[in-house]
């Protein structure tokens, strides 16, 4: 290729480029937290093939705000014994969960345990709607879910690891290092020491989880990060665990406090 | 750690006909220098090369593409790009690695490289003790079999 090639195709490829920059998604950004062993968090966003990257952006292409809008549908439905909708209480979404899908998974007093998105909207159906809790991974569940972390949309994740959070911060971390499976591989062998890098024909990312309820290419639908966590699992062939499992919302913990400064990017589009 | 293990057992073989029950065969740990190796044939056969590169590229199998580049295969994956493509970049290259390592240490490598790299990603290919929530498809079996083995280290004997 000479050398003129080379520099038009180049600037070909510019605009494309710019499309992206400035909105916090193509740059790092630094830790909230001082002692996050990621200098630079990166967004997937940024590991993503271009195509994909714009399919996340364009509103009409997303395919995951068609579960947003499901979602948007059920905030405003009345259910349950209570004949209550999440609007009775919460009014409109973009206002009352303006920050929500920044800050979960949060300690529970009354459970005495950490409480995801999910698992806060199955209490609101149980206790308030006197509904039936949805089953974790339906249409409905992550459509919902979806539509609450939406509203958080360019809010940077922050949650709260101190007080009565620690110990089960410390045990997401735990599972964050530990090896599991036939081949014998924690987290952060992938995510932590080389994302940034092909394993055969997957680019590694630092695994952060600031987009999910995430549609992936690969699962032609909207999973939710539980569902990832259980393919890494299977990946290394360790046995997974249960949607919504204890250790599954401790690591959840754990990552949104590695990936605190993150703008939240749900839906994301991701291979 | 750095100890030397002897463990051999007479006749191996009598070992492998056991198959339906997974139990692996005993090898010898040496440590020269605090260069640990396996010096001889898990099997007592020597591999063979050419099974060892399709256990290379097999993705349920050895996989090693997965994280290693092989100069050798850039060529073969013009044709086939699906066996021999997407090399991945997390280890180092295995161009000339019998260069770098004599045939011991490489079995070694292959068999439970954290004896050498406590801390490497790369899977520990015969062995299946100290796992944790292996599935169960998986349990108590090796990623290799023991002339799997042989068969993988005969390929990369090969590249000088």
């Amino acid at each position: 290729m000479s050398q003129r090639l080379i520099i038009c195709v180049m600037l070909l490829c510019l605009p494309s480029f710019t499309a992206f920059a400035g909105d916090g998604r193509e740059k790092s950004v630094a830790p909230l937290d001082g002692d996050n062993p990621l200098s630079n968090l990166w967004s997937g966003f940024y590991y993503a093939k271009p195509q994909t990257k714009q399919m996340q952006l364009d509103d009409f292409e997303n395919p995951g705000l068609l579960y947003v809008e499901e979602g948007a549908d059920i905030w405003n439905s009345r259910a349950g014994e209570a004949k209550k909708s999440c609007a009775s209480c919460h009014g409109k979404g973009d206002v009352s969960m303006k920050e929500a899908g920044a800050r979960y998974p949060v300690y529970s007093a009354r459970l005495k345990k950490l409480v995801n998105l999910e698992q806060r909207i199955n209490l609101c159906r149980t206790d308030f709607q006197k509904a039936s809790a949805f089953k974790y991974e339906s249409r409905e569940l992550l459509s919902l879910t979806a539509f609450v972390r939406h509203q958080s949309k360019g809010v940077p994740v922050r949650v709260n690891i101190k007080g009565a959070a620690k110990p089960f911060f410390e045990k997401g971390k735990a599972f964050y290092y530990q090896r599991r499976g036939q081949l014998d591989m924690a987290c952060n062998h992938c995510h932590e020491d080389n994302y940034g890098k092909y394993i055969r024909s997957n680019l590694l990312s630092q695994g952060q989880a600031n987009g999910f309820p995430t549609y992936r290419l690969k699962w032609q639908g909207l999973g939710s990060l539980h569902r990832r966590f259980r393919g890494c699992n299977s990946q290394v062939r360790a046995t997974p665990f249960a949607f919504g499992a204890d250790e599954y919302v401790n690591l959840e913990l754990y990552l949104n406090w590695r990936g605190s400064g993150l703008e939240v990017e749900t839906p994301a589009v991701r291979n | 750690m750095f100890g030397a293990v002897s463990l051999v057992v007479a006749n191996p073989f009598t070992l492998l006909a056991q198959d339906s029950k997974q139990s692996l065969v005993n090898y010898e740990i040496v440590d020269v220098i605090q260069s640990k190796s396996i010096p001889k044939s898990l099997t007592g056969k020597r591999g063979d090369k050419k099974r060892g590169e399709a256990l290379m590229i097999q993705r349920s199998k050895g996989n090693c593409l997965a994280c290693h580049q092989v100069s050798l295969f850039e060529e073969k994956a013009k044709t086939d790009p699906n066996a021999y493509g997407d090399m991945g970049e997390v280890g180092p290259t295995l161009d000339k690695v019998a260069k770098r390592y004599k045939e011991g240490q490489l079995r070694l490598l292959l068999v439970d490289a954290k004896q050498v790299f406590p801390e490497t990603i790369m899977p520990s290919f015969y062995r299946v003790e100290n796992l944790h929530r292996v599935g169960k498809k998986f349990k108590d079996k090796p990623i290799l079999g023991p002339q799997e083995i042989e068969d993988v280290l005969s390929f990369l004997l090969s590249l000088k």
